[in-house]
């Protein structure tokens, strides 16, 4: 690099570029706090939901699903799963109860994880309440 | 080594080359059971196998991380450490813990391990890369803080260079976004915004400060080029990180419930991410050209220079590839992800912590400046096998993710995922041969260890 560009310009523009781009960040964030209200489904964020939140985390589901697209990649996502069960809490909750203990030879399958009736319900109910989020019309269709 | 404190950076590397191991063959259990569904079922359940892959992996970058500033801080400072002590200790108190949460995730189911550590008083549990039982993100935060006043005293009390300085930046921003792991509250869109302020601003920020610095360190002393120069670069490299990669934080907000001024944001700034990349590729080769020494260890200058490269493709270009909103409306989720996350902390992380080892080690095991040329020739052989396997790793998951994107998301009947998954079942072999040639290079980097003798005349 030239000499006209010294050490210290450099070192200002890293300062100042990552401060003003860090309050922006800031400033950006302060505006989405603002916007999530019309988006989140805070609406329906019921006791139940937050408790299937729960059952989601404890159980690492997130460790081979995605969730909105976040996750692992190894099993479907289930951001809309809600939907693509035919908007039925009960179809997700018999899925899951269905899963074989010793898993289906040769082929993937979730485990068992031997939830309880009211565990299951709120999963379920996390899922919906997942599934109505705006996600700016992700995924592209159904499949997910 | 011209500070006797800089030993303790020995154990740490020791500890990451060991943790690396165990990644690897987690990640090749994965790699099977993504073709061999039940392998290991349900013993070892592919959430499980992730879990101790990608968790392994932080952690033995941390330990990398930790252990090039216990060896770099004392050098640049001009000074001996604070306190060796601490930083032992620390070392065992992270090696232990980190090894009891391996084991808690292993031996017992993870909701066990929830209800054992007393998630549902402090729930932190469940979410990507952050599974982790909240007391062992707890012991994480105070090995964090003891090694942060460690090497800030230090520098405090000696030399102050613009390489450490941005070392401790980039070191007190990790601690500092890590704490919003803590932060989980019910509303899901909340809980992922604020998820990627420790994931994003980690990986394409502050770390980015750390590679940057880790990297002009082992340049300056391989090339002798003059600090000036290397220090300038430096700051306009982290600067451009920074500028980009802050904002462009917003190509996760895309589709998770984030307003939609989120895409033209994301899409921009993160579109300008590979640029700080490029420059390091243009930094660390022009360095090299305009040596004023010929440095005996080769290794250490093979790695950095693939560092920037393998970060530039990795990072730059496959991050590019599926950055624009439009794109990744219909790469999100994918294997696509899957392919630019592997070659992205190849290229960046794994290959700069090898870096330093490649340059630090001889030294601290008491050899002259470099390995004998026969370790090295096995080091330079570890280093091409396992850079060509993450490539192919990488160009497989590419081609199973535009096949999955493809069947599933574009055409005019999309399939069920798993439909999908079997129709791409060849890529997954491919990848799974990749990964096993990765583990030969491994080995083989292992074996390079065990080649005596040292470089006969230091240059």
């Amino acid at each position: 690099m030239s000499e006209t560009f010294t050490k210290t310009m450099a070192r200002n523009i890293f300062y100042g570029g990552a401060v003003f781009f860090f309050l922006l960040f800031l400033a950006l964030t302060y505006d989405t706090h603002g916007e999530l209200p019309k988006r989140d489904n805070r609406q329906n964020l019921t006791e139940k939901v937050a408790m299937g939140k729960m059952v989601w985390e404890e159980n690492d589901c997130i460790g081979c699903h995605t969730l909105l697209g976040e996750g692992a990649y190894f099993a479907p996502e289930l951001g809309n799963v809600y939907k693509r069960f035919g908007n039925s809490k009960e179809a997700i909750i018999a899925f899951i109860k269905s899963r074989p203990a010793e898993g289906v030879e040769g082929r993937r399958s979730m485990p068992q994880f031997n939830l309880s009736d009211e565990e299951l319900d709120a999963l379920a109910e996390f899922l919906k309440y997942t599934s109505e989020i705006n996600t700016a019309g992700w995924p592209p269709n159904i499949q997910g | 080594m011209q500070y006797s404190s800089q030993a303790v950076a020995k154990p740490y590397f020791i500890a990451a080359i060991g943790l690396f191991v165990g990644q690897i063959l987690f990640g090749l259990i994965m790699g099977l059971q993504y073709v061999w569904g039940d392998f290991l079922f349900p013993e070892i359940p592919f959430n499980v196998a992730r879990m101790v892959h990608t968790n392994l992996l932080i952690v033995w970058l941390l330990f990398g991380f930790m252990g090039a500033a216990y060896y770099l801080v004392p050098e640049e400072a001009e000074t001996e450490l604070a306190s060796p002590k601490l930083a032992l200790a620390l070392f065992w108190i992270f090696l232990v813990a980190g090894a009891l949460t391996i084991l808690g995730y292993l031996l017992v189911p993870y909701s066990g391990l929830a209800k054992l550590t007393g998630n549902d008083l402090f729930p932190t549990m469940g979410r990507e890369f952050l599974e982790q039982p909240t007391i062992t993100k707890i012991g994480i935060v105070i090995v964090a803080l003891g090694f942060l006043y460690n090497i800030t005293m230090t520098i405090l009390k000696g030399r102050k260079t613009v390489i450490s300085l941005v070392l401790l930046i980039g070191l007190w921003g990790l601690a500092v976004f890590f704490l919003f792991a803590f932060f989980n509250p019910a509303n899901l869109v909340l809980d992922k915004f604020y998820w990627w302020w420790v994931v994003h601003l980690w990986v394409e920020g502050v770390w980015e400060l750390i590679l940057g610095s880790i990297l002009a360190f082992v340049l300056i002393k391989t090339t002798g080029v003059d600090r000036e120069i290397i220090e300038k670069w430096l700051y306009v490299i982290i600067a451009m990180t920074l500028i980009t990669g802050i904002v462009g934080t917003g190509h996760h907000y895309y589709w998770i419930g984030t307003p939609e001024y989120w895409q033209w944001l994301g899409s921009i700034f993160s579109a300008l991410e590979p640029i700080p990349f490029f420059m390091m590729v243009i930094f660390a080769f022009n360095m090299v050209n305009q040596r004023r020494r010929e440095h005996p260890n080769k290794a250490a200058v093979l790695w950095a220079l693939g560092t920037p490269v393998m970060a530039f493709l990795g990072a730059g270009v496959w991050g590019f590839m599926h950055t624009l909103s439009p794109v990744n409306y219909y790469t999100h989720g994918t294997q696509i992800t899957a392919a630019h996350g592997h070659m992205a902390f190849y290229g960046a992380y794994v290959m700069v912590v090898l870096a330093i080892i490649s340059y630090a080690m001889p030294i601290l095991r008491g050899r002259a400046a470099a390995n004998s040329p026969r370790a090295q020739v096995w080091e330079m052989w570890s280093f091409w096998l396992m850079t060509i396997s993450i490539v192919f790793i990488t160009l497989f998951l590419t081609g199973a993710g535009i096949l999955q994107v493809w069947l599933q998301r574009v055409s005019e009947n999309p399939e069920p995922f798993m439909v999908v998954q079997e129709k791409i079942a060849l890529f997954y072999w491919m990848r799974e041969v990749a990964g096993v040639f990765f583990l030969v290079g491994l080995v083989v980097y292992l074996i390079s260890f065990f080649i005596g003798g040292e470089e006969e005349a230091t240059a």
